[in-house]
């Protein structure tokens, strides 16, 4: 029994150490890189403390940033507990943004009306855009890996012909959105010299809450994670595999769709004709990976990669590339994906501890 | 006790958000210390001036590339450093756009250039903020007192390619490869079937879009297509996804040495990006002369003859427009000569180049 919970508690801290350890050694051989290519890496990572806490701009701008790669890393999470790999967060992230301004743009209607109605219109769509895949799987086997990349891109060139041809008069990006459907306030871009901080870092938290609440205190979250651990035992034990698929990449989509709300409605007020993904729904993988697929996780791996990508952007006062970042982010993905090698290390060292 | 907990996550989430804001207020105070040093050292520096790269950046071998060299020019012939008297911030995605911007007004540049028409909203918002900078965008028109708007006439342009191409073509079929599908590249492909047509009215011109102007896999691909379909001359407008298109060319041309393919580069002269061994398949190029704009206007902001509010339009008679003859062996004498006949007609205004589908289709109706 002692052992048991010797173990139990041996792997809950190991789940935190890994991460850490991870971004640690990412932080340390990106450091090494930049010496090796000949700057200097205090001044590196100062330059990129300064590019996402220098003054309230660019910590207004760095919660903005992290605002959709919470909730794409929350969609991403989400699907992994049923056992599933949505790729598709980043076609659902367009779909949601285009249904969330085309709300925006085409209704008119008070701001207690109209705002929601333009969240959940973005939910929504990103809901049905999962829900294909989800459909696929559950009734046909269809990987929903394959679905869900091409949806990708239906889902980019789509979004792209109805801005010009639906939105606009061949244009490339649409008017504004009434600004009874807008997330932003002038309040909070008064106390960050007008950056683009909006309202839906509260939409994103409270998302991150909502599911921590559905996987680990309902039913269907139990059910859900069941079905993700072992989807014929599931069976076995009573449970609609085929329905938990379809709701859970149903679920994912919702949340990824709530990401292009944060972008349409929050930051751009506008959508566009985009000449390529977003990333926000690739991203969102490596968020939810060093997040461990846990809401809590999720938040703090989001905050470290906006950290780090708002940061990125001051890199070259310091001589650094930018790409830099991409590289640690890479690398603290790479540490996470093999924390075996990780996790063998540690319990080496105790080993010869004892 | 579910709620509770519901409650607590809740709290903390706020908490979070708020510490993040209180944040927010002592750093502020910090940086309004900060920017009264940077005013202080300003007075010693004369003129600072930046761009804003597109997603291409600086090193696209096509538009960004252009303007950043522009500015290098000025900035050298003017004894300014690199990093304090000129400089620029790339972007890597459209998000970097207003971050990038506001890092540019924080540090007192003079002069602020949005390179690029997805620059136009951000730029706006920012120009409409700090109206006391100046500010340039190129490929659009900001009607701001403070932004003066640098266009180019790119139909003219491609319009001369479109006849050196048609003179070239064997098959008679040629092709274009776009960026996104806009009204600016618009002007390109209308110009380019316009002047081969001019030419050849029985010229067929395969139009296809990337809807990127950062995929060169898409654009060899495009390209293998269209090479495949027995086209032998490719004009892109597409920045960085053309450079798939000379690749795709020279492959072609590195396995058949004989083969006759060409590709017309765009925005600078590409000779560079079309060389396989001896031989190179840049048939010639549709220079837009970002760099000479963006000189004139830094020149012009720097002796205080900023021309706010106006829309500077570039073409051939500005020299901001031309077509490149480095390939001696694929431009002869005899083709550049008719280029130079068709390029005088449209000085004379014998010639309005068609710079939308709609016109295009009454020239043709026209030839």
């Amino acid at each position: 029994m002692g052992q048991v919970i010797q173990m139990t508690s041996n792997n809950r801290l190991f789940g935190i150490l890994v991460p850490i350890i991870s971004v640690l050694l990412g932080l340390l051989v990106g450091a090494l890189i930049m010496l090796v290519s000949g700057h200097n890496p205090i001044e590196g990572y100062t330059a990129l403390w300064n590019g996402a806490f220098y003054d309230a701009f660019t910590i207004g701008e760095t919660i903005r940033r992290i605002t959709p790669l919470i909730l794409t890393g929350l969609a991403i999470a989400f699907a992994f507990r049923t056992g599933l790999f949505n790729i598709g967060a980043e076609g659902q992230v367009i779909v949601g943004w285009l249904a969330a301004v085309w709300v925006g743009i085409a209704i008119e209607a008070p701001m207690i009306i109209h705002l929601p109605l333009a969240i959940i219109a973005g939910a929504l769509a990103g809901g049905i855009w999962g829900f294909i895949p989800g459909i696929l799987k559950a009734k046909l086997g269809v990987h929903e890996v394959i679905v869900t990349i091409m949806m990708n891109y239906i889902a980019l060139f789509v979004s792209n012909e109805i801005v010009r041809s639906v939105l606009t008069e061949h244009k490339t990006t649409t008017e504004k959105i009434a600004s009874s459907a807008s997330l932003g306030s002038e309040w909070l871009q008064s106390i960050t010299f007008y950056s683009r901080l909006h309202y839906g870092i509260l939409i994103a938290l409270f998302a991150a809450a909502v599911m921590w609440f559905v996987i680990n205190r309902t039913t269907v979250g139990y059910e859900l994670k069941a079905v993700g651990f072992n989807r014929h035992a599931s069976k076995y034990a009573g449970m609609n595999v085929s329905k938990n698929i379809v709701l859970s990449m149903v679920i994912s989509g919702v949340f990824a769709g709530l990401a292009g709300v944060m972008e349409g409605l929050g930051t751009y007020g506008t959508v566009s004709v985009i000449s390529g993904f977003t990333n926000l729904g690739f991203d969102g993988i490596a968020v939810a990976l060093l997040g461990a697929n846990n809401p809590l996780g999720v938040v703090l791996a989001a905050i470290l990669f906006g950290v780090l990508k708002e940061g990125a952007g001051e890199m070259p006062s310091a001589g650094v590339p930018t790409e830099l970042v991409d590289i640690i982010i890479a690398i603290i993905i790479f540490f996470v994906a093999s924390s075996y090698i990780i996790r063998w290390t540690l319990t080496r060292f105790k080993k010869e501890g004892k | 006790m579910k709620k509770l907990g519901l409650l607590v996550v809740l709290i903390l989430s706020l908490g979070l958000f708020l510490a993040a804001c209180g944040g927010g207020d002592n750093k502020e105070k910090g940086n309004n210390n900060n920017s009264g040093d940077t005013a202080k050292n300003e007075d010693s520096n004369d003129f600072k001036v930046g761009m804003v790269t597109d997603l291409g950046g600086v090193d696209d071998k096509s538009f960004n590339q252009s303007a950043w060299e522009g500015l290098k020019v000025f900035g050298e012939q003017n004894g300014l450093t690199e990093g304090e008297g000129y400089t620029y911030e790339q972007s890597n995605a459209k998000e970097d756009y207003i971050p990038n911007l506001t890092r540019l007004v924080r540090n007192k540049y003079d002069l602020i250039y949005g390179i690029g028409f997805e620059l136009k909203e951000d730029l706006t918002t920012i120009a409409e903020q700090n109206s006391d900078l100046h500010f340039a965008i190129v490929d659009d028109v900001i009607e701001l007192p403070n932004v003066v708007s640098i266009t180019f006439k790119e139909h003219e342009g491609s319009f001369l390619v479109g006849v050196a191409a048609a003179l070239k073509t064997k098959t008679n079929k040629l092709g274009f490869v776009g960026g996104i599908d806009s009204p600016l590249i618009n002007k390109f492909e209308a110009g380019f079937i316009a002047g081969a047509k001019s030419v050849n009215p029985n010229i067929e011109v395969d139009v296809q879009y990337a809807e990127s102007f950062g995929d060169p896999a898409k654009g060899k691909l495009i390209a293998t297509n269209m090479y495949n379909n027995g086209i032998d001359v490719i004009y892109h407008a597409s920045g960085a996804t053309g450079n798939g298109v000379f690749n795709q060319a020279k492959d072609l041309k590195q396995n058949d040495a004989d083969r006759e393919i060409w590709v017309i580069g765009v925005d600078r002269d590409q000779h560079e990006e079309g060389k396989v061994g001896d031989q190179n398949v840049t048939l010639t190029s549709m220079i837009k002369r970002v760099d000479v704009a963006v000189e004139n206007v830094s020149t012009m902001s720097m002796k205080n003859e900023f021309p706010g509010g106006e829309k500077l339009e570039f073409g051939i008679e500005e020299d901001g427009i031309g077509f490149a003859t480095t390939n001696q062996e694929a431009m002869t004498e005899e083709i550049i000569n008719t280029v130079n006949e068709w390029k005088d007609k449209i000085l004379k205004g014998e010639v309005k180049v068609p710079t939308t589908r709609e016109e295009l289709k009454t020239f043709e109706e026209g030839l």
